[in-house]
């Protein structure tokens, strides 16, 4: 037992009769530590039988105390030791020492030999009052018994356990390593295992090198010619494998697994690789056959319904739609009204050019951010200016260009012959300026050479060093000053042909189309903007071409102009030196009364066809344009096209509305008619004629939105008209308080439009919110305002340009509410339009069922007044009465009498 | 919806004259009309018709992105269907829509083709 099972097992490599040897080996060694204790006993017992063998407690030797025992050994009864603490350990020496003095009279003489051998140095002694085993103490002779005496609770727990362990699970107790201890065994396996004796026999068989590879020559033989011939090989038993086994050994031995294991990363050397490759592609005959064969047609068919269905779902409805988005925007406007004010961004004034003058018109430069151009002209009445007529000859009113980067400087003026009452930039290229003097003329300027200065000086003030560096040396002198540049006019058209008095409204004609003499409209072949539109309150609108005419009709007087003019300064643009005091218009439409004689005198006047821009172009489009013309101004070399190759437009509306000085709105169209007798080219007579406004009529738009919806603003109240709609305005504002001065649609929402009061407040009004007072008013100025003009920079920047009396520019800057529509504004507004005008042909209708009801009530009383009056006639009715029944009676009776021939017909009057 | 009547009546027509040396011609007009009526559809950018290896076949768009949509599609096709076997031996995959914030390209799969549809829904 002793021997470690490991290296008992040890021995797998041990043969048959080892693990015998083992096993009788280790059954005698058990025997022999199992009952070492009982030999010793059992020697004992053939001496002096005390031990309590005989009652199953060998280890127990009952002794007998006397009361001096006691005393020596401090173990009296009931002293040292009671009944409930039975024990006591005594010194083996003491026991000794104990038995050398009294010798034979010792009580341990009984088990002196015990004492003796007792292998501990503590012998335990037990009170046996009881007298189990006859005496009143008793020794334990064994350690193991003493110990479990001493612990009596644990022997008796462990009892219960071995008592309950049939019943308990097995718990596995994994093996604890224990250091091999040799008992031998590896004598047993050496002894086991097989070694070699016997020395290898070694065998060399060697063979001619040139005997290696040679051919082998096989041939017939008789087998019998020769002896030994042939050998038979016959099958046999082999007796190595019959030998029958009778004991197997086997030995099996517990060893820790052992692995052997190693990693190791793989180095790859990095090395550059690039890959080709192009998509495998079909030829044209091969697509062709795939295209044709049956399972393709099969397949697209299958297929087909399939797609379909994905492609109509995605048609009836956007999932793409942002149902959250929607339902913010719509919360939002109705909510906050916190921010929608107009902000104050930036205002321009000078004291110098501005000093007693008045803002007429405002431009936002069409492709330069942050530019803007604001007419200038005196202010002054009638009476004063004729006064002052031969001061103001020395002072010209320009046209100044501002820029957010420097709001005291003007970055540009253009000079004017006169005061400039409108300007419009042309859309087609933002250099080229036309505007409407106040003399009557049309002014045309060529800014090309400073458009660069104006692109820089959006770059602001930092930015203005280093653009300094790449300027002409001329304009770098101006900015060092500060000094804005004079540019000169190109071109004034000639006093004689044009306007008698102030232009009051010009505009471009839209780059797809042009006018010929009768106002027939043509394509636009060279897709740029040739023609404009002026009007004035001289009773007539003007169309003029910026092409230059047919050298035909120029006379003598007029080339010796043209000469002339080549002489002027060379800073002066050529552009349009062709037209140069000798321009004349190419219509003159007027608008004659039809009632009266006579003629409107309109003031402002707004085409079907009109640009709106004042959004930030995108900058391509602007510059494709003239690349159609190489890099030269595409306005130098303007002819007029035969009008024969030119196309007619008939969709082009030549409608117009017109606003005129006493306050009514005209509606007209500009072709001319031939006069049936004379032949001769006469304007149209106005279609409409409405007097809605109290004043000057001061603004007439058309709506950004809906091509038919027109905005006037005059005297002290405003409309909103509909192309079409006869009966007058759809909507009309009641008179406010302060008078009107200028209105202008917003840009982005179709509701919105700001109108300016002459006490410089400016009413924004929301059309979706209210109709009957502007949803809010703010103030601007303490002078009138003069000109709104909105702009989109973003959609994330609105900005809002308003001029007052004093010369001021404000720029706001427009709030989001008031910028961005909600989600279907634009249909709204329109329905609200649509109401307006059924309201208005209800409204017509349910007058004339008014005056249509009150006619025949009228013809009621009438007739039950004579009804009633039957009772109480006057005395002439009465005569006349008699006077009609005698001569019925007479008729009567004549009749009669006739009838009875009592009378002939002439008889009566003979 | 709008139903497909001639693409029937063709089909029978085509299969009556099945191994006729008109019928490739018949069975290629076929094929264009169809896809012609895809084509006409509201938004439709284009159509490509791909091969079982992601060669295009036909296209109404320009060869780059042609290359690039079949060749793409091709290997996203093939992974969503492996995708659907694998969860059910039984299934398989009979379209494949992918919406992004642009448009949406519609995969229409088969054991040879694939049909490819690209459309705006909302231009």
């Amino acid at each position: 037992m002793l021997d470690s099972p490991k290296s008992s097992k040890s021995s797998a490599l041990s043969a048959k009769d080892s693990v015998k040897k083992l096993k009788i080996k280790e059954e005698t060694k058990a025997k022999g530590s199992a009952k070492g204790k009982r030999k010793q006993l059992g020697k004992k017992d053939e001496e002096v039988d005390i031990s309590m063998a005989s009652m199953g407690h060998p280890e127990i030797f009952p002794l007998v105390f006397t009361g001096k025992t006691q005393e020596i050994l401090n173990c009296r009864i009931n002293e040292d030791i009671t009944e409930e603490k039975p024990y006591k350990l005594l010194k083996k020496e003491d026991i000794i020492q104990d038995m050398k003095t009294r010798a034979a009279v010792s009580d341990f003489h009984p088990v002196k030999k015990i004492v003796l051998e007792y292998p501990g140095e503590e012998l335990l002694i037990v009170l046996d009052s009881e007298f189990k085993y006859g005496q009143n103490f008793y020794l334990v002779a064994t350690e193991e018994a003493k110990e479990s005496f001493l612990n009596p609770p644990e022997a008796e727990e462990e009892e219960a356990d071995t008592k309950e362990g049939t019943t308990e699970e097995y718990v596995y107790k994994p093996p604890v390593r224990k250091p091999w201890v040799s008992l031998g065994s590896e004598k047993e396996i050496e002894e086991e295992s097989v070694n070699e004796s016997l020395r290898k026999i070694k065998y060399m068989i060697s063979r001619v090198r040139r005997e290696f590879g040679s051919k082998v020559k096989f041939t017939d033989r008789n087998a019998s010619s020769v002896k030994d011939g042939y050998i038979e090989c016959t099958s046999y038993q082999d007796k190595n494998f019959i030998i029958k086994k009778l004991e197997k050994d086997v030995g099996a031995q517990v060893i820790p697994k052992v692995k052997e294991m190693s990693t190791q990363t793989k180095w790859t050397y990095p090395r550059n690789a690039a890959t080709q490759y192009f998509p495998r592609e079909f030829s044209d005959e091969e697509k062709e056959l795939c295209l044709s064969s049956e399972d393709l047609k099969e397949f697209i068919i299958s297929v087909f319904l399939r797609v379909e269905i994905a492609l109509q779902q995605n048609e009836i409805m956007n999932a793409f739609f942002d149902d959250w988005k929607a339902l913010a925007e719509d919360e939002s406007t109705f909510g906050g009204k916190s921010d929608a004010y107009l902000k104050e961004y930036q205002s321009f004034t000078d004291l110098h050019y501005l000093k007693h003058r008045t803002v007429s018109c405002v431009c936002w430069h069409p492709t330069i951010y942050g530019i803007i151009a604001v007419s200038v002209t005196e202010r002054l009445s009638y009476e004063e200016r004729i006064a002052q007529s031969g001061k103001l000859l020395l002072r010209k009113s320009p046209i100044l260009f501002w820029s957010f980067s420097d709001p005291i400087h003007p970055q540009l003026m253009l000079e004017c012959p006169e005061d400039v009452y409108c300007f419009e930039f042309c859309p087609s290229d933002p250099n080229i300026i036309a505007g409407g003097c106040m003399n009557g003329q049309v002014v045309l300027w060529d800014i090309s050479e400073y458009e660069e200065k104006l692109q820089n000086a959006k770059t602001g003030a930092g930015g203005s060093k280093n653009t300094a560096v790449n300027m002409p040396t001329f304009i770098q002198a101006q900015q060092s000053g500060k000094e804005p540049h004079f540019v000169r006019y190109c071109a004034v058209s000639s006093i004689e042909y044009g306007h008698k008095t102030v232009i009051t409204d010009i505009h471009w004609l839209p780059d797809y189309f042009e006018v010929n003499r009768m106002g027939i409209a043509f394509e636009n072949r060279i897709g740029v903007c040739v023609q404009l539109i002026t009007c004035s309150p001289d009773c007539s609108i003007l169309f003029w071409d910026l092409r230059a005419p047919k050298p035909t009709i120029q006379s003598s007087f007029e080339k010796a102009k043209e000469e002339k003019a080549i002489e002027a300064p060379p800073d002066v643009p050529t552009t349009f030196k062709h037209l140069d005091l000798s321009w004349r218009p190419l219509i003159k439409a007027n608008l004659s009364k039809s009632d009266t004689s006579g003629d409107y005198s309109p003031t402002k006047i707004s085409l079907a066809e009109e640009h709106f821009h004042y959004r930030m172009q995108d900058k391509m489009q602007y510059q494709i344009k003239p690349e159609i013309f190489g890099d030269e101004n595409p306005y130098k070399q303007l002819r007029v096209p035969s009008a024969k190759a030119l196309k007619i437009l008939e969709n082009i509306p030549t409608n117009f509305f017109v606003g005129t000085e006493d306050g009514e709105v005209i509606y007209s169209d500009w072709k001319m008619e031939r006069e049936s007798d004379s032949g001769r080219l006469i304007s149209q007579k106005p279609a409409n004629k409405y007097t809605i406004h109290d004043g000057v009529v001061r603004t007439i738009q058309r709506s950004p939105f809906f091509k038919d919806i027109i905005l006037s603003v005059g005297g002290w109240n405003f409309a909103i008209w509909k192309e079409g709609v006869t009966s007058g305005p759809i909507l009309q504002s009641c008179c406010s308080s302060k008078r009107y001065t200028v209105g202008h649609w917003s840009l982005s929402r179709a509701g919105v439009f700001f109108i300016g009061r002459e006490d410089g407040n400016i009413d924004i009004w929301d059309l979706l919110e209210k109709t009957h007072e502007p949803s809010q008013t703010q103030n601007i100025s303490i002078s009138m305002i003069t000109c709104i003009k909105p702009w989109i920079v973003s959609s994330k920047q609105h900005f809002l340009a308003i001029s007052d009396n004093f010369g001021t520019l404000h720029i706001l800057e427009i709030s989001w509410t008031l910028s961005h529509p909600s989600s279907n504004e634009r249909a709204s507004v329109d329905h609200y339009f649509e109401r307006e005008v059924k309201h208005l042909d209800y409204f017509e209708k349910r007058q004339e069922f008014r005056a249509k009801e009150r006619r025949e009530l009228e013809l009621e009383t009438q007739r039950k007044k004579t009804r009633v009056a039957g009772g109480q006639k006057s005395r002439e009715q009465m005569e006349e009465q008699l006077n009609i029944n005698y001569a019925d009676f007479l008729d009567e009776e004549k009749k009669i009498l006739t009838g009875l021939g009592l009378l002939k017909a002439t008889d009566r009057f003979a | 919806f709008r139903p497909c009547p001639i693409a029937t009546v063709a089909r029978r027509e085509s299969r009556s004259h099945a191994g006729d040396s008109s019928c490739a011609s018949l069975a290629m007009a076929e094929v264009e009309e169809t896809l012609k009526r895809i084509q006409a559809h509201k938004g439709v950018i284009g159509t490509i018709v791909v091969n079982a290896e992601g060669i295009p076949i036909r296209t109404t768009l320009d060869n780059s992105t042609t290359v690039q949509y079949a060749g793409l599609l091709h290997q996203l096709t093939m992974k969503a269907r492996s995708t659907v076997r694998d969860i059910d031996p039984q299934n398989d995959l009979t379209f494949l829509r992918i919406r992004s914030k642009k448009h949406e390209i519609m995969v229409a799969p088969d054991k040879e083709y694939l049909l490819i549809v690209i459309q705006n829904p909302c231009e």
